[in-house]
């Protein structure tokens, strides 16, 4: 392992993939498939959950099982927000960031004190213990959730229509992979990598260790609240089940099997499992024993991940 | 109130040793072969269902638990040979994917092969009911099925500590778990010692679902929630201690217990009726994790740490 | 020009919708898995048995019944609500179990302005403030049942009475449907987490409150291991069990058997009602499932015969959603309940009777009923409720 390098035909085919999801709603809605912007919605949510999530494993090098109270968190900000009459999606969002990335701080701040497996269990103690405190808390709803009595609306406009929500979701989406990309290779991204690749040595060097894996792991955390407002927005309900840790585990698989610390794992993973999801399911109930196997044979032949498949985008 | 302070420590050991069933096999495949195995649960799932499938079969609950638990240790084999083998050695990361995936598998298998509703298993007739005791000339009840689950769970833990502490097999354990290499040294085949391991915190898990099966549901999911409390059983006894994982199992199993009976009403007293209403119980249910977190904080390889 | 064109469209548009549907969609949404499966099962078995009896037609027309399971979870029901209503297009939607997963459906469903008959939810908010042309219960509003048992716990003179519920809107309406009636006093009220298994912690603190009477509102599993976990801790000696129907039908008494006897319990249905369409029913859903039928069933199976009928009358049109609503709120079929009407918030005015467990004829464990508790009975929400 190394720096994180962008392969040469990464850049044209991001765009080539944003133009096609651009013109997406337009085209489902003149096929009269306009359930499906919903579905894809969906999927871009998703998609920046799980790249939040790589950029903790992935670049950062740390293994969490916690992640799901972050993306939680940030569902149940947006719905407190939507609730006391914050509407505004420019307010509220950022508010669920910040909400979600201060939790993940205080989290990231004892628990990265600990080490490999302990860090993975304590990761998830706490991402119990966000989840216990949730469903037993009336106010926002207990074992239901809090629903979202409208969605928000962004600089005004109202996000109610399938396709401005979409939009939105893209959007967010391309900025995060635009600025993830450029940290990658900026000074903090490379000495996150290079403390991810050898601790001891940059440790030795001067390098303030804690600080820089505390501050990754709390954008990570921020991400993934972003990615929980979205969610809310389109469900209209934070729901407990966000919080769980088989949330936690769902997101780590996307990551995994879209490829740990390339820069469009966690997008890959999330198509792939949502698609695999969406197309099984439809002729086949019990789909979860094939992503089971099929999650078998990427940990036992593809250890990489799908995108490693995919030419050498690592120097 | 000494009869609510008895049955609450009861139920509090009776649970804590439900734990220590689940949380013995785990730290021991989590500390000797170093193998994160988040389908432990999954083990526990499918042997209670073994075992009620097998009672419904044979009209007995005892032949049930019986065939159920031989039936867990075959598939634990099965499972060592097949897969367990190659994840040993990988990292951690792809223990998690990996038996993440076979949680996936056994909850739809078990859901294809019995269907989605839970299956009923009854305790055996003769303790359907309570005991009743006298005790400083007080008498006091307790369902008679919990009384011998803890009993059963008293006898495991018994015998377990004779194996690994006084047996040569259980001194093999013990030498893997503190140092494998120097153990593979020695001449000792660690690789059917870790098999042997394996198949045994297999039926020690359909053991327990089994004989939790007749108090709760045999029904597909049981097992995540409480995968979630063996590791934190093991994590605050120190991976890999038996000694570790029995005292972890009672502390868990005694502070939810307690916190859930006694909280609420401690808080009442102390806090405006609202506030106590939401606080309590979201107190009572995190109380183990925010054990867990303190513990790690001062100790973080836990009470017992195996690997001194 | 441009008025002629819009005048012709909106024709169009007038032919369109006066154009009756050539097949009807229902969109069945339950709980088919987990503790709450039975309830979920029933509702379906129910109402796959009207369809039969109804050759597979709604309104005389061929009719396709989507089902999808929500697990008890609000997140995955809303996912196959959304694909029920946007992709499959369905004209009307039922099978809900549980009102915090109904109150997370709902919402989409008013919007689409699709035609929700709940065969069991009956939570209070749409009772009331927020109730909706689109919502239709033909079962109960959730405080009724436990209305009626409170009713009775105070007419027979119990004094000091222990609640368990779980913590969601149905046990909260639970609670203050029981405490609307009964006057006396209340030793402690006990909230346990939906889906809770082991219940020794709160059973302890029972046998420490020592009331006379104990009602309890726990459906499907949760009941059941209560029951059972109640009887084994020794404390049917001294407390007499009360429930809601929902807590004490074939679903718990299958997994619970005798123990169950001698337990009183409310429902607005029962097996042994003496009408020419229940004894149909019951009949014809013994032969086809080999099982008596729980109130959940009988209510999946008014739901089919509610959407035929108001089919039928709008004579398959049912674009035209005023009609459609005015048909429904008629409400022209006949229930093996025996006779209801719908109040102005589309729920029942009904009678709700007293049930006691105990053995039949033929020496099953199952209910019995004992007499009329309320007639004509209206919940309470309806007062708030402006239907547009």
């Amino acid at each position: 392992m190394a720096f994180y390098r962008p392969a040469p035909w990464q850049k044209p085919l991001a765009l080539v993939l944003l133009a096609v999801l651009l013109a997406l709603p337009t085209v489902l809605d003149s096929l009269d498939q306009s359930f499906y912007i919903g579905f894809a919605t969906r999927v871009l949510i998703f998609a920046l959950a799980a790249t939040s999530l790589n950029l903790v494993l992935g670049f950062g090098g740390m293994v969490s099982l916690g992640h799901a109270a972050f993306f939680g968190a940030g569902a149940y900000v947006a719905a407190i927000c939507q609730q006391a009459g914050l509407g505004e999606a420019l307010l509220a969002l950022p508010l669920a960031m910040l909400g979600a990335g201060l939790l993940a701080l205080v989290v990231g701040a004892i628990s990265l004190r600990t080490r490999g497996v302990y860090f993975i269990m304590i990761t998830l103690a706490f991402a119990q213990m966000v989840y216990y405190l949730f469903i037993s808390a009336r106010a926002w709803g207990g074992d239901d959730g809090l629903a979202l009595t409208e969605r928000l609306r962004f600089a005004g406009f109202s996000l109610a229509d399938d396709a401005a929500l979409y939009y939105l979701a893209l959007g967010a989406l391309a900025v995060v992979m635009l600025l993830l990309g450029r940290l990658a290779e900026a000074r903090f991204g490379r000495t996150i990598q290079a403390i991810r690749e050898n601790e001891t040595r940059m440790e030795a060097l001067g390098y303030p260790v804690f600080r820089h894996r505390l501050v990754c792991f709390a954008l990570g955390g921020a991400l993934a609240g972003l990615a929980g407002a979205l969610l809310a927005n389109l469900t209209g309900l934070a729901s407990p089940a966000l919080l769980q840790w088989t949330q936690s585990g769902t997101l780590l698989v996307m990551v995994i099997i879209g490829g740990v610390g390339y820069l469009y794992g966690g997008v890959v993973g999330a198509v792939m499992l949502l698609l695999l999801e969406e197309v099984l399911l439809g002729f086949f109930s019990h789909w979860h024993i094939v992503l089971g196997l099929l999650l078998l044979a990427v940990v036992l032949f593809a250890p990489k991940g799908v995108a490693a498949l995919f030419g050498r985008s690592r120097g | 109130m000494t009869q609510l302070i008895l049955e609450q420590a009861l139920n509090g050991l009776q649970f804590g040793l439900m734990l220590f069933l689940l949380a013995a096999g785990l730290t021991l495949v989590f500390g000797i072969m170093d193998c994160i195995n988040l389908a432990h649960g999954s083990l526990y799932m499918v042997g209670a269902y073994f075992v009620a499938a097998a009672a419904q079969a044979a009209d007995s609950f005892w032949i049930g638990l019986g065939a159920g638990v031989a039936g867990a240790a075959v598939l634990g084999l099965l499972l060592e040979l097949s897969l367990f083998r190659q994840l040993y050695r990988r990292d951690h990361l792809s223990q998690v994917l990996a038996t993440f995936a076979l949680i996936l598998i056994a909850n739809e298998a078990v859901r294809v092969i019995w269907g989605p509703a839970p299956l009923m298993l009854n305790p055996p007739e003769a303790l359907a009911g309570p005991v009743e005791f006298v005790l400083l000339g007080d008498t006091f009840f307790y369902p008679a099925y919990r009384l011998l689950i803890i009993g059963v769970g008293l006898a495991v833990g018994g015998l377990l500590y004779l194996l690994v502490a006084k047996s040569r097999v259980g001194m093999w354990v013990r030498a893997g778990a503190a140092n494998r290499e120097m153990t593979e040294a020695l001449g000792i085949n660690v690789r059917a010692l870790f098999t042997a391991v394996f198949v045994f915190g297999a039926a020690l898990c359909a053991l327990a679902g089994g004989l939790l099966g007749p108090l709760l549901a045999v029904q597909v999911g049981m097992g995540e929630s409480v995968l979630i409390l063996a590791f934190v059983v093991i994590i605050i006894g120190g991976i890999g201690s038996i000694r570790g994982a029995f005292i972890g199992a009672l502390i868990v199993g005694s502070v939810d217990t307690l916190g859930r009976a006694l909280l609420p009403t401690l808080l009442r007293v102390l806090l405006p009726g609202d506030a106590a209403a939401t606080l309590g119980p979201a107190l009572a249910s995190i109380l183990i994790y925010l054990l867990m977190a303190g513990i790690l904080f001062f100790k973080p390889q836990g009470l017992f740490p195996a690997r001194a | 020009m441009s008025l002629r064109l819009t005048a012709l469209a909106a024709a169009l548009l007038l032919a369109g919708a006066a154009h009756a549907a050539d097949s009807i969609k229902v969109g069945f949404v339950s709980t088919l898995s987990g503790p709450g499966a039975g309830l979920g099962v029933d509702i379906r078995d129910g109402f796959q048995l009207g369809m039969k009896q109804l050759n597979g037609k709604l309104g005389g027309l061929p009719a396709e019944v989507l089902v999808a399971d929500d697990q008890q979870s609000p997140d995955v029901a809303k996912q196959a609500a959304d694909k029920f209503l946007k992709k499959d297009k369905v004209d009307f939607m039922t099978g809900i179990v549980f009102s915090n997963i109904m109150l997370a459906v709902g919402p989409a469903v008013f919007q689409n302005q699709t035609f929700y008959i709940s065969a069991n939810a009956g939570p209070s908010q749409y009772a009331g403030e927020q109730c909706n042309p689109f919502f239709f219960n033909v079962a109960w509003q959730n405080d009724n049942l436990h209305e009626a048992v409170g009713k009775y716990v105070q007419d027979k003179g119990f004094k000091n009475v222990v609640i368990v519920t779980p913590n969601y809107p149905g046990g909260k309406d639970a609670v203050s449907g029981f405490k609307r009636y009964y006057k006396g006093k209340v030793a402690d009220e006990i909230y346990t987490k939906l889906g809770q298994l082991d219940y020794a912690a709160e059973l302890a603190q029972i046998r420490a409150t020592k009331p006379d009477a104990l009602f309890f509102f726990l459906p499907g599993g949760m009941g059941i291991n209560f029951v059972k976990q109640f009887v084994a801790a020794g404390l049917s000696r001294d407390t007499q069990l009360f429930a809601p129907g929902f807590s004490a039908d074939e679903d718990v008494i299958k997994a619970v058997g005798a123990p169950m006897m001698g337990m009183f319990n409310s429902s607005h249905w029962a097996h042994d009602m003496d009408n020419a369409e229940n004894k149909r029913f019951v009949a014809e859903f013994e032969k086809e499932y080999g099982r008596l039928p729980s109130l959940y069933a009988s209510q999946g199976y008014d739901a089919a015969l509610m959407m035929d009928a108001a089919v039928r009358d709008v004579k398959g049109n049912v674009a035209d959603k005023k009609a459609l609503q005015k048909a429904l709120e008629a409400k022209r079929f006949k229930s093996v309940r025996g006779d209801f009407k719908f109040n102005s918030n589309h729920y029942p005015v009904q009678n709700y009777y007293l049930r006691v467990i105990g053995k039949d004829v033929q020496g099953r464990v199952t209910n019995k009923s004992m007499g009329t508790i309320f007639s004509n009975h209206a919940d309470a929400y309806v007062g708030a409720c402006k239907m547009k």
